[in-house]
């Protein structure tokens, strides 16, 4: 295979919240363009924080961060929304606007960042886009009235509406049911292939990781603690590292 | 205790900060035209029950208080100029605002706070959409125009509380009544009482603003926002009433 610049390059990334507490201690991540990396660790191993660094809703506190081959850290804050347009984010509950429908939950971002849109084609996009993750019949319900799963699939089509080219999952199927988890990752892969996205996919869940994963990192005590594909991680001889599988 | 001091100025620092960015944001594109006309209307319209019902019963319960002593001067005929004057330099501005700290500052500092930690705060910033902006700075500026508003609605069904206090007594009718309260009132009265009630406003909405937007993560941290947000907007209240008084005692 002929040899790619990554599309998210992070190197050296520290971060620390307070005197004692080293979250981050050097974290090296490299993703490839069409690349499905899965981020394992304990709970509390900065994994969120790692992927909240990469769209600075946490600034590092030291380390680069190459998105698309823009280095971040000084981005000023039109150029930094212009890179975190091209990005999804899906967060742990998918952080819907409580306030608002499904619908308005969909057109909000349309509304600000396609102000070239029509009403029409707003409801078009929006059909078309629940319609990719199955949950066309919702588009009117409150956020309140949705399940876990179905919260997660309307977070990951708010985001798929404004056609990102990297998604940042954020245990997208923790709190769920096996069926739904194996949907949601059966998901994941469906819009992979379908919209072309290179993704990081942070989880505990060992069937998500394995259906999902092209490779894994493993992060422990803030650095990046090994790596490979499902299949070289199930078989490595450090004890620590097989106990993820069982 | 020295930490206890240092948090508290960090605090106040903190939030001096969030006050120069809202003026900082506040003349920054887009205008959020939409969310500002719905704060105004949650913070507004929404509390005109509340403020209607206080307001008819500080004027009514001040009127019966009053009579007692007036009357034994013989002075009835002052009773409506005295309520009213009592109730638009202080009364109303003060006990609108303390009802609003409860109402309005705990419901923004919940409803941020709860966004905050269901990272909704976060999900708007990651999709390039300003949640200061957004937030923020429209709720603060409902706030500000609201509270007087409401202020002034509970001035008026306070004077017509203490015509319906008067007339339990004696007889007087409203006509009557209204040019007894209109020629007590000046100038001096209206305007410094109606200046402080802006920045009554302006401190319910930055105070629960920031409580909201500034909490940490945990379900628990939505109480605390919302509860800090009605202790420190109480306060803020009297400290700004003390500062408004002496002032105008100073210049008029
Ligand atoms: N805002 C913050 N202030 C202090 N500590 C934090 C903050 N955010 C996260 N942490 C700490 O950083 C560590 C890593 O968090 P996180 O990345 O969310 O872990 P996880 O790997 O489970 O996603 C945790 O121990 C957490 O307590
Ligand atoms: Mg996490």
């Amino acid at each position: 295979m002929k040899k790619q610049t990554p599309i998210i390059e992070i190197k050296g990334l520290f971060k620390s919240f307070g005197k004692d507490k080293d979250v981050l201690r050097g974290v090296n991540i490299n993703v490839n363009k069409g690349e499905n990396l899965v981020v394992l660790g304990k709970s509390g191993s900065g994994k969120s924080i790692t992927i909240k660094c990469l769209v600075r809703l946490v600034e590092a506190d030291k380390g680069e961060i190459k998105v698309f081959g823009t280095e971040l850290t000084n981005l000023a804050e039109d150029e930094l929304n212009q890179v975190r347009l091209r990005i999804g984010f899906l967060f742990q509950n998918g952080a819907l606007y409580d306030s608002m429908s499904v619908r308005e939950n969909l057109a909000f971002p349309l509304q600000r960042h396609r102000p070239e849109f029509t009403d029409t084609q707003i409801n078009i996009a929006i059909e078309e886009t629940l319609e990719s993750v199955g949950l066309i019949e919702a588009i009117d319900k409150m956020p309140s009235e949705l399940s876990g799963g179905m919260r997660k699939r309307v977070g990951l089509a708010r985001t798929l509406i404004l056609k990102p080219e990297i998604l940042l999952y954020d245990e997208p199927t923790t709190g769920l049911d096996t069926i739904t988890s194996r949907e949601i990752s059966e998901l994941i892969i469906s819009i992979q292939m379908k919209f072309k996205t290179t993704s990081i996919i942070i989880t505990h869940d060992m069937a998500c990781a394995k259906f999902t994963s092209n490779r894994i990192v493993i992060l422990r005590d803030g650095v990046v603690y090994t790596e490979g594909t499902y299949q070289d991680l199930e078989q490595s001889e450090d004890q620590w590292v097989r106990s993820f599988f069982i | 205790m020295v930490i206890e001091i240092r948090n508290i100025f960090d605090g106040i620092g903190a939030f001096i900060l969030f006050i120069f960015r809202f003026f900082k944001e506040l003349f920054k594109p887009p205008l959020e035209l939409k969310e500002f006309i719905k704060q105004c209307y949650v913070i507004g319209y929404k509390s005109l029950p509340l403020v209607a019902i206080t307001g008819f019963i500080m004027g009514l319960v001040l009127t019966l208080q009053s009579r007692p002593t007036l009357a034994e001067f013989g002075a009835e005929s002052w009773l409506p100029g005295m309520v009213a004057l009592s109730l638009i330099r202080e009364i109303a501005p003060v006990i609108t605002a303390l009802i609003c700290a409860g109402k309005v500052a705990s419901g923004i500092g919940a409803e941020l706070g709860s966004m905050k930690v269901t990272e909704q705060i976060d999900a708007m910033e990651v999709s390039a959409i300003n949640p200061f902006k957004y937030l923020v700075v429209t709720r603060i500026l409902a706030a500000t125009l609201m509270i007087p508003l409401l202020v002034v609605f509970a001035d008026g069904i306070g004077i017509f509380g203490g015509f319906v206090g008067y007339n339990i007594h004696s007889e007087l009718n409203i006509i009557r009544y209204n040019s007894l309260v209109f020629e007590t009132l000046g100038f001096v009265d209206i305007f410094p009482a109606t200046i402080k009630t802006f920045f009554f406003g302006f401190f319910i909405g930055t105070i629960g603003c920031y409580m909201g937007f500034t909490a940490s993560n945990g379900t628990e941290s939505v109480g605390k926002a919302a509860n800090s947000a009605v202790v420190y907007a109480s306060l803020a209240i009297f400290i700004i009433d003390m500062l408004a008084v002496q002032l105008t005692d100073l210049i008029f």
